[in-house]
């Protein structure tokens, strides 16, 4: 099951121009752009694994793509994303956030009932990746 | 999707619509003498638009390699040609945001090991798109120490030269001399390196010239006297050790009219007007040490060696 998470996941994967194109507009509003991968897919982990520090002074996109192919050198079986961070008062969050690398498979998410007093159900869910423990999923 | 690829390019158009005809321009007009480095811009300029006039048409596809050594003495005038080569890479459309990012050895060389990889991969990071100007590259191949971690970010420099060769532009820039040895040790820059450029020191005259134009930007003017003092003063201070040009002669106006706010503070008596604050006479340069045979330390050494000779 592909993850839909965050910008463009309903469209193909991202090509390096593309992502450079779509960091290069994050860049020009001034947000700080980052790198972060991760291998719990829950909708929920918001606290990715930073990959570097965020790039507060770079002009150029260039060393973005370059940052998301290092990751991918190191962590190319694993979650990788995109986020830009603005910092202007009144905002201080992220406003972009892309998937730019996904593992080979995705085994998707099973839904887990729990029976709570009475007759109450209650729902959630859970990827079958993290049944696993870390870094031995996909 | 594909547009049809022109069959005719006109590249008096192209000159003239990239704005290159107006950086060459800025260039004759704001640089002082220099002539070999101006043509060996102006050529590059040309070989670069004939090659974007060849891309569009179909017949070239790589990019030209554009990383450049600037190679003379200090004070030449080798940082502002930087500046100036960013803006032309930048209208010709060799790189995307045409800013020039100048560091030295140690902003590129770290002091542990690990340290270096980090600190060089930040600073080509933040080149992208634009120029990377290393001021005083020998420096980073240090032979006498085997575990200097300076070879480590040349090997990363040289990585990312080729591989980034669209992202961005490398500038070395150093004295001659040291730089032709820079390369023979390092033979993967020389050959990764295809504009050689060679700064020739100043005349005389070009440096009163400068002198003049940097007191023109200032609002200030030598009169009769001062301009004659300055031209002996050149040429006493060439002499002299440390002379860097360009440089030298801005150190010397800057100690000028600091003499001359002095001078005016003391000996004013009544209101000044415009004229009296932006002239520069012959007593404000006159009372520069390099008259007096240099700076007190220096000729103090050269006593020393002359007494020990005897």
């Amino acid at each position: 099951m592909r993850l839909r998470q965050g910008q463009f996941s309903f469209l193909p994967d991202l090509s390096d121009d593309d992502i450079r194109v779509q960091a290069q507009y994050a860049i020009d509003h001034g947000w700080a752009v980052s790198v972060e991968y991760s291998d719990d897919p829950h909708p929920r982990n918001t606290y990715w694994e930073m990959w570097g520090h965020p790039m507060f002074d770079n002009p150029d996109a260039a060393a973005v793509v370059f940052e998301v192919n290092e990751c991918r050198k190191e962590h190319g079986g694993k979650y990788i994303r995109v986020i830009a961070f603005d910092s202007t008062p009144g905002w201080e969050s992220i406003r972009m956030s892309f998937i730019v690398n996904r593992p080979a498979t995705e085994p998707g998410f099973r839904l887990v009932r729990q029976e709570a007093a009475g007759r109450v159900v209650r729902y959630t869910i859970e990827s079958y990746a993290t049944r696993e423990p870390e870094g031995l999923r996909y | 999707m594909n547009e049809p690829r022109p069959t005719h390019v006109d590249l008096a158009r192209s000159f003239e619509d990239s704005g290159v005809r107006d950086v060459l321009r800025e260039l004759d007009e704001t640089l002082v003498g220099l002539e070999p480095v101006k043509s060996r811009i102006r050529e590059t300029a040309a070989l670069l638009l004939v090659d974007k006039a060849r891309r569009q048409i179909g017949l070239a596809t790589e990019t030209p390699t554009l990383h450049m050594s600037f190679t003379g003495n200090p004070g030449t005038g080798k940082t502002t040609v930087a500046l100036k080569m960013a803006d032309l890479l930048h209208r010709l459309g060799y790189v995307r945001k045409g800013h020039l990012v100048t560091v030295t050895r140690d902003d590129l060389v770290g002091q542990y090991i690990g340290h270096t990889a980090p600190k060089t991969k930040e600073v080509l990071k933040k080149a992208m798109g634009g120029v990377l100007f290393i001021d005083e590259a020998y420096y980073l191949y240090r032979p006498e120490n085997e575990r200097d971690y300076g070879q480590e970010a040349i090997e990363i420099l040289l990585q990312v030269m080729e591989n980034n060769r669209d992202d961005l532009v490398v500038i070395l820039a150093g004295y001659a001399d040291r730089m032709d040895r820079f390369f023979a040790s390092n033979p993967g820059f020389r050959s990764r390196i295809a504009h050689h450029v060679e700064f020739p020191d100043y005349s005389d005259g070009e440096l009163l010239h400068i002198a003049e134009r940097m007191l023109a930007a200032q609002n200030y003017r030598l009169d009769e006297g001062a301009r004659a003092a300055m031209g002996e003063y050149i040429a006493a201070r060439r002499g002299q050790p440390h002379f860097a040009n360009a440089r030298s002669v801005r150190n010397a106006l800057d100690r000028a009219r600091l003499r001359q706010a002095n001078r005016l503070f003391n000996e004013a008596k009544g209101p000044l007007d415009a004229d009296t604050l932006s002239t520069i006479t012959e007593p404000d340069l006159r009372a520069s040490r390099v008259f007096g045979g240099g700076l007190d330390v220096d000729r103090r050494t050269r006593q020393a060696i002359s007494q020990a000779a005897e």
